[in-house]
């Protein structure tokens, strides 16, 4: 399980929490989030654009 | 901590915000109209009921006039601690009873109080007004990222009857901002009634679509009772329907007039803050990363202080979770004035393209072809400014 950060505002998306409110549950992996989606809090940045979070 | 100090920036420790008292303004915006009956209760004079309307579209523009532009930033180090400072916050909160005391006590005052057409109208285009800086609230309130802000946004946004903002806003028009299918960008050559035609229903469409996109995830109907765009649309029909049923049919035009009238200040807003401004694209053939050059600036000081600061749009676009006391004048495309004044100049299309065609020119070095232009006008804009830039 890893976890990714928007480098623009530090929103964070942790494959195992999920992010409930934006439809993914608990476990939903990094992979099988959509490609067009984008940051939930700053919409600046995208899936692509998103930093996997060392340690 | 390393931090270049530039001319005229404090240090953090030593920082003052000479700001910080004059954030109450918006406050007194907000309660404006029901200021204006009470004078006119007072004093017999009707002229009290078109105070707002006056104060937006003639004292302030003055005002911009001749209290002029405030470039001052807030130095780097200083911006965590101004940020945590729960005052600023609790400033943004307290408006939001205000716009409901605000739109309850004017539709009461004009069903009840007998003002004749004249200063019925005054009082519904000050609601209109308030409305539109509810607006403005939502939209502060909407970029932050705790839930129980995000919800307090779907409740201000109940009064002007615009729920859906947050959604489309957020998560559509930050994300499309500056591209030629974003319909809250205006594009080069596009008039303010053209634009206000294309955004409305544009927004409210996109703003839909996202919500039964992140519905659809959680195996949810977009009829489910987890729209949040339907959520915030029931305060407003509790809000609406309980004023119909106890005042009766004579609302009807305070309820048309005030709500359009809200969203054409919203949208008037989304016109001038990005008109011509085209993000390029890179090889990749994505858009490039939204910069403060993708919006106008306008640093003009007493409007930014009615306005939250929403004026300082680039430095918004570029940071949009900075809040509004934090926010910067960057290095970015300046507006002739503020948003009052420069909403008067948009409802004039001649004038608005007179004044603001060449600094969107000015932006892309004369390059026409690096603008965003409103498609129906493409060939003949091209003609002609190509033409006289050599593009
Ligand atoms: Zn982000």
């Amino acid at each position: 399980m890893s976890r990714y950060r928007c480098p623009g505002c530090d929103y964070e998306y942790d494959e195992q929490q999920g992010d409930p409110h934006e439809g993914f549950a608990a476990g939903t992996l990094w992979a099988d989030i959509p490609d067009d989606w984008s940051c939930p809090d700053c919409a600046v940045r995208d899936k692509e654009d998103f930093e996997k979070v060392v340690g | 901590m390393s931090h270049s100090e530039t001319a005229g920036e404090a240090p953090a420790n030593a920082y003052h915000d000479q700001k910080r008292h004059w954030w109450w303004l918006p406050l007194f915006v907000a309660i404006s109209p029901v200021l204006g009956i009470w004078l006119q209760a007072m004093t017999g004079q009707g002229v009290w009921l078109w105070f707002t309307p006056i104060l937006w579209y003639v004292a302030l523009p003055v005002a911009d006039w001749i209290v002029g532009r405030d470039e001052r930033n807030p130095p780097d180090a200083a911006v965590p601690t101004l940020e945590d400072d729960n005052y600023y916050r609790f400033l943004v909160y307290s408006t939001i009873p205000l716009f409901f005391i605000t739109w309850i006590v004017a539709a009461w005052a004009v069903a009840t109080q007998g003002y004749g057409w004249v200063g019925y109208l005054g009082v519904t285009i000050g609601v209109a007004l308030t409305n539109g800086l509810a607006l403005v609230v939502g939209h502060e309130i909407g970029h932050k990222k705790e839930r129980y802000q995000k919800r307090l946004a779907q409740i201000v946004l109940a009064v002007p009857a615009y729920g859906h903002f947050s959604a489309e806003h957020n998560r559509g028009h930050h994300k499309d901002v500056a591209t030629p299918g974003d319909p809250a960008s205006a594009r080069f050559g596009e008039s303010l009634y053209a634009f206000v035609l294309r955004e409305i229903p544009g927004a409210l469409g996109r703003a839909w679509a996202d919500e039964k996109t992140r519905l659809a995830r959680q195996n949810k109907s977009v009829w489910s009772t987890s729209n949040e765009l339907l959520q915030s649309f029931a305060i407003t029909a509790v809000l609406y329907g309980t004023a119909l049923l106890l005042w009766g049919w004579v609302l009807i035009p305070f309820i048309i007039i005030s709500t359009f009238w809200g969203w054409q200040f919203l949208s008037t807003s989304n016109y001038i803050e990005h008109y011509g401004l085209l993000r390029q694209k890179t090889e990749t053939g994505r858009y490039e990363r939204c910069k403060a050059e993708h919006s106008w600036n306008a640093d003009h000081l007493v409007s930014n202080l009615m306005l939250f600061h929403l004026q300082r749009h680039s430095d918004h676009h570029a940071r949009p979770t900075r809040c509004y006391q934090a926010l910067r004048s960057d290095k970015a495309p300046e507006l002739p004035s503020g948003y009052p004044l420069c909403f008067t100049l948009a409802y004039i299309p001649p004038l608005w393209r007179a004044i603001m065609d060449k600094r969107v020119l000015e932006v892309y070095d004369g390059d026409i072809t690096r603008v965003n232009i409103q498609p129906s006008k493409r060939q003949a804009i091209l003609a002609r400014h190509g033409a006289a830039y050599g593009a």
